[in-house]
């Protein structure tokens, strides 16, 4: 695309840029390290985790001041609008991103007590593999801003959906066969709707470049493979 | 004068704008200074009760146009206009038609306020007097009180009315301006940059009055301030080079744009 006349207002545009990138950097790192540090019981890498939390939620916020300062400098319009308002929402659901991956590296304490099955770790591992690709190619789709592929991705997510709820099943049999499971099987549960909220953030992601891009909202719902919340209801 | 009630106004806003009436439709509008060649077989129309931005880097041909509508343009000796303009069907440049009751019923504002050296009240009485629309010098107070009112100056100069108007200040002279447009109950009121001249607090006030304004009149404004265009109007056309480049809802034309050229311009970025 072309440039702006004024060229300070192309820098603002590209700092925005520049730092949703690296949040997204950041926040794929913290969930791939969270979900390591749960398998290996990493007591130390959770914590790290968790302290890298701040980063994100500060470069969010100065995110955030720099969208309105510049929307109240420079009174965007058009595709300059929808890539400003499109930064704001990315940054917030990247920052809740990393708030999930914090969430889970919280978790690895309890977890870590029990000695867990595993069975249940790789599955959990292939979760969070799948919901990091997302991440990471949802990232890739915001540099090239490619509205094919930001649709593709979304279509992709019930493979995501998929899965968790497969592991949503596993954990309930671990829970009944033993009910000393039932403390960290529960922690694992929240940790894998963690995992599976991170795809449905990296599909609003994947939504809001479509429409960065086009002015236009994607059409259709996206796809949905999620049953958990309807397991254990009869005739299920 | 065609006049809705607000309530039918604000329902017609509501609808989606490509089902309001056509005011004035121009089909094939080409204007030609002499030799050269200003605008290019334009297809434009305005609607009803719509204010209309027509944007567009200088010399793209958006004044020129804005003057065809009212036949400014025969003011100047070299200029041809050819293709058809019709105000509710008829053919303004039909040889049969009165250009002084042309301009009447589609009024004009300025980019410099150009207040007549003459007091408030004749400034807004002279229109109505010329063309025979008052008897009594009651029907003329009454005039001036509803153009001043509808100008939003009213209450600022009601206790000076045979002070000069040229000694107002320019926001207030422009609202002089529109008030002495309003007097003669035109059906359209076209503004050429009306405030360019003046500062954001009189700007606010004469963009306010605009939106009042288009409950009772079609208003086709000329602006080269893109904000403007998107805070006033709800229909945007964009010129170029003497080409209508497109026209949309201003909604749309100021978040998603159909054409690149609109897009650079708009954004100010190099075409």
């Amino acid at each position: 695309m072309s440039t702006h006349i004024a060229s300070v207002y192309d820098e603002d545009l590209k700092y925005l840029t520049r730092r949703i990138s690296e949040m997204g950097g950041l926040a794929e790192q913290m969930v791939a390290e969270s979900v390591r540090a749960l398998v290996n019981s990493d007591l130390a890498l959770a914590q790290k985790v968790i302290s890298d939390d701040t980063i994100l939620d500060e470069a969010e916020r100065q995110i955030g001041e720099k969208a309105i300062v510049t929307i109240a400098r420079r009174q965007p319009v058009a595709s300059d609008l929808r890539e400003i308002m499109g930064s704001i929402r990315i940054a917030a659901d990247l920052e809740r991103v990393g708030d999930l991956g914090k969430n889970n590296a919280k978790r690895v304490i309890a977890v870590a007590t029990a000695s867990l099955p595993r069975q249940l770790a790789r599955g959990l591992e292939h979760l969070a593999e799948l919901a990091l690709v997302q991440l990471k190619e949802v990232l890739d789709v915001y540099a090239s801003r490619s509205p094919e592929k930001a649709n593709s991705i979304r279509e992709r997510d019930n493979e995501i959906d998929a899965i968790y709820t497969s592991l949503f099943r596993e954990l309930l049999t671990y829970m009944m066969e033993d009910p000393r499971n039932i403390t960290p099987c529960t922690h694992l549960l929240f940790c894998a709707k963690n995992i599976e909220r991170i795809g449905d953030h990296a599909t609003n992601i994947a939504e809001t470049i479509y429409y960065m891009a086009t002015g236009a909202q994607p059409v259709g719902e996206r796809p949905k493979d999620d049953t958990a919340n309807t397991v254990g209801a009869i005739g299920t | 004068m065609n006049m809705m009630s607000e309530a039918a106004v604000e329902k017609a806003l509501d609808q989606k704008m490509n089902t309001v009436p056509f005011k004035m439709i121009g089909k094939d509008v080409s204007v030609y200074y002499g030799e050269k060649r200003a605008l290019f077989d334009v297809n434009l129309n305005v609607r009803e009760n719509t204010v209309t931005a027509l944007i567009g880097p200088s010399g793209c041909g958006k004044s020129t146009f804005l003057r065809t509508l009212n036949r400014m343009n025969d003011t100047i000796d070299s200029c041809r206009v050819t293709g058809k303009i019709t105000l509710d069907d008829g053919d303004i440049y039909d040889p049969s038609i009165d250009v002084v009751e042309l301009r009447a019923r589609v009024g004009m504002v300025f980019q410099k306020p150009n207040p007549f050296p003459k007091s408030i009240y004749e400034n807004v009485t002279y229109g109505p007097k010329i063309h025979g629309l008052a008897r009594t010098k009651a029907e003329l107070d009454q005039i001036v009180e509803s153009s001043l009112q509808k100008a939003g100056l009213w209450n600022e100069v009601k206790d000076r009315l045979h002070e000069s108007g040229t000694g107002l200040s320019g926001g207030q002279q422009q609202r002089l301006c529109i008030a002495r447009a309003v007097a003669v109950s035109p059906e359209v009121i076209l503004m050429d940059e009306p405030c360019s001249a003046l500062d954001p607090i009189a700007t606010a006030k004469v963009e306010e009055l605009i939106h009042e304004l288009r409950t009772n009149f079609t208003i086709v404004i000329v602006t080269h301030s893109m904000q403007q265009a998107a805070r006033v109007s709800q229909r945007t056309a964009m010129f170029h080079l003497g080409n209508l480049v497109e026209e949309n809802d201003t909604d749309k034309m100021f978040t998603n744009p159909d054409d690149q050229r609109t897009q650079d311009y708009i954004m100010g970025r190099f075409g």
